[in-house]
């Protein structure tokens, strides 16, 4: 371990003893733990059920028999339910967003569980720095927003709606009406999942470069001390991580309630 | 065997993790969409209903308490109205009894006074008519008592008179 910063990041592993051992996009690939009915179960795999069967727990528990007055764990996720129908499904859709209050209440509580994991001990890895989470997400906010947009307004109204927003003046519809389609049709699913992808790879990144560092640099010599520092950007990073997973999925949320307000809205 | 993580481009969604997470998002939202989610609106709902529907009662009975004041108050003015009638009334109607009365009163004493008055005329014209009578007997009387003794002693006279009349006190008694 005397060399340092000679080999180049990724071909080089923790523990390998060839040099710092810089996490790449190798840190997110997990051989099975175990083969069921001939699927390899990953890590993330494992997080990912182990996260759907805690929020379902923990929402029957509060709201399978919910009480009149609330106590406890009711009263807990009585607040939380309350926020996605207040503050997101009818303050961004309206009165006639409370309706997919559910579907809201849902998509916020798993992307925000699977976030957590990034800094759950034991876990350490966010689910949703796989892409296929947050694209499988996006693709059913993108299926159910155009789906609301046809069922409203015809395939015709709806198109024509995103198209061409009225009040402005006929030759700006040239530029304004595929960029209009193709941003709403086209960009948003992907620039949905990408945001919530990327936060959460490159937050697992920062994270393992500190917590990696802080081992490697943890030798009897006078680089001891930058192991103390990253220790410490670990602890303050794993803070500003929850602070990125709430923002996240708050985002998510929100992104989703919005495109279902814009494909409800009678002019766009 | 499909691996649910096998590849290293990490932009590439395997197949594998897509559909595992589908069958979890969609199955978590099944469950709490048929087991969760309307139970709790319908308490929240109820909730809702409880408490507005408690203001609304409460706002109601407060309008009915309001109203029944003003009833009360009415029907008190009203009563007040009617009792300071009834004591003007009540005083009119014995300032009149009593002026009626005064007249039956002033009336009757006339009536009184003047049947006193006929009786008393009757018994002085009796009185008159009785000492009439007796006065001419009584000097037919005294003037054959004086002729009977002599008329010429004064003081004899006198004590004849004296006499008589005591006698006739005596008569009387």
């Amino acid at each position: 371990m005397t060399t340092t910063g000679l080999v180049l990041a990724g071909s080089c592993t923790a523990g390998s003893g060839c040099g710092f051992p810089a996490p790449g996009t190798a840190s997110f690939d997990y051989q099975p733990v175990f083969t069921v009915l001939g699927f390899g179960v990953t890590k993330p795999a494992l997080l990912l059920v182990s996260g759907t069967v805690l929020i379902a727990v923990a929402m029957l528990a509060a709201f399978a028999r919910p009480r009149l007055v609330p106590t406890g764990w009711q009263n807990v996720m009585e607040r939380y339910y309350d926020f996605i129908r207040k503050d997101i499904a009818a303050d961004v859709i309206g009165r006639e967003g409370i309706r997919y209050a559910p579907y809201l209440a849902t998509v916020f509580a798993f992307v925000f569980v699977m976030n957590f994991f990034e800094i759950v001990p034991g876990a350490q890895f966010p689910v949703t720095s796989r892409i296929a989470y947050p694209a499988m997400l996006a693709a059913l906010t993108w299926l159910i927003y155009n789906a609301i947009g046809v069922r409203r307004h015809g395939l015709l109204g709806y198109l024509r709606g995103i198209m061409f927003p009225p009040g402005l003046p006929w030759w700006i519809y040239i530029i304004l009406a595929p960029i209009e389609l193709f941003s709403t049709i086209i960009v948003r699913p992907f620039t949905l999942a990408v945001r919530l992808f990327a936060n959460m790879f490159a937050g697992h990144l920062l994270l393992l470069v500190f917590t990696l560092g802080t081992t490697y640099l943890l030798v009897p010599r006078i680089q001891a001390l930058f192991a103390v520092v990253s220790f410490g950007m670990t602890f303050v990073l794993t803070a500003f991580e929850l602070l990125i997973q709430l923002l996240q999925a708050f985002i998510f949320t929100l992104l989703t309630a919005s495109y279902i307000s814009g494909a409800l809205a009678e002019e766009h | 065997m499909i691996t649910l993580a096998a590849e290293t481009n990490p932009l590439v969604p395997p197949l594998g993790e897509l559909v595992i997470g589908l069958i979890c998002f969609l199955g978590l939202f099944a469950v709490l969409a048929k087991f969760a989610f309307p139970n709790i609106n319908r308490t929240l709902a109820e909730r809702t209903d409880k408490i507005e529907g408690g203001l609304e009662r409460a706002a109601q009975a407060q309008a009915e308490a309001g109203e029944l004041l003003e009833q009360y108050r009415a029907q008190l003015s009203e009563a007040r109205l009617e009792a300071a009638r009834l004591r003007e009334e009540g005083r009119e109607q014995g300032s009149a009894i009593i002026a009626e009365l005064r007249e039956q009163a002033l009336h009757e004493a006339r009536r009184i006074t003047a049947a006193a008055q006929a009786q008393l005329d009757a018994e002085r014209e009796q009185a008159i008519a009785t000492l009439r009578a007796e006065v001419g007997d009584l000097s037919l009387r005294l003037a054959e008592r004086i002729v009977g003794e002599s008329v010429t002693d004064e003081a004899r006279q006198s004590r004849i008179i004296d006499r008589f009349l005591d006698e006739l006190e005596v008569e009387r008694l």
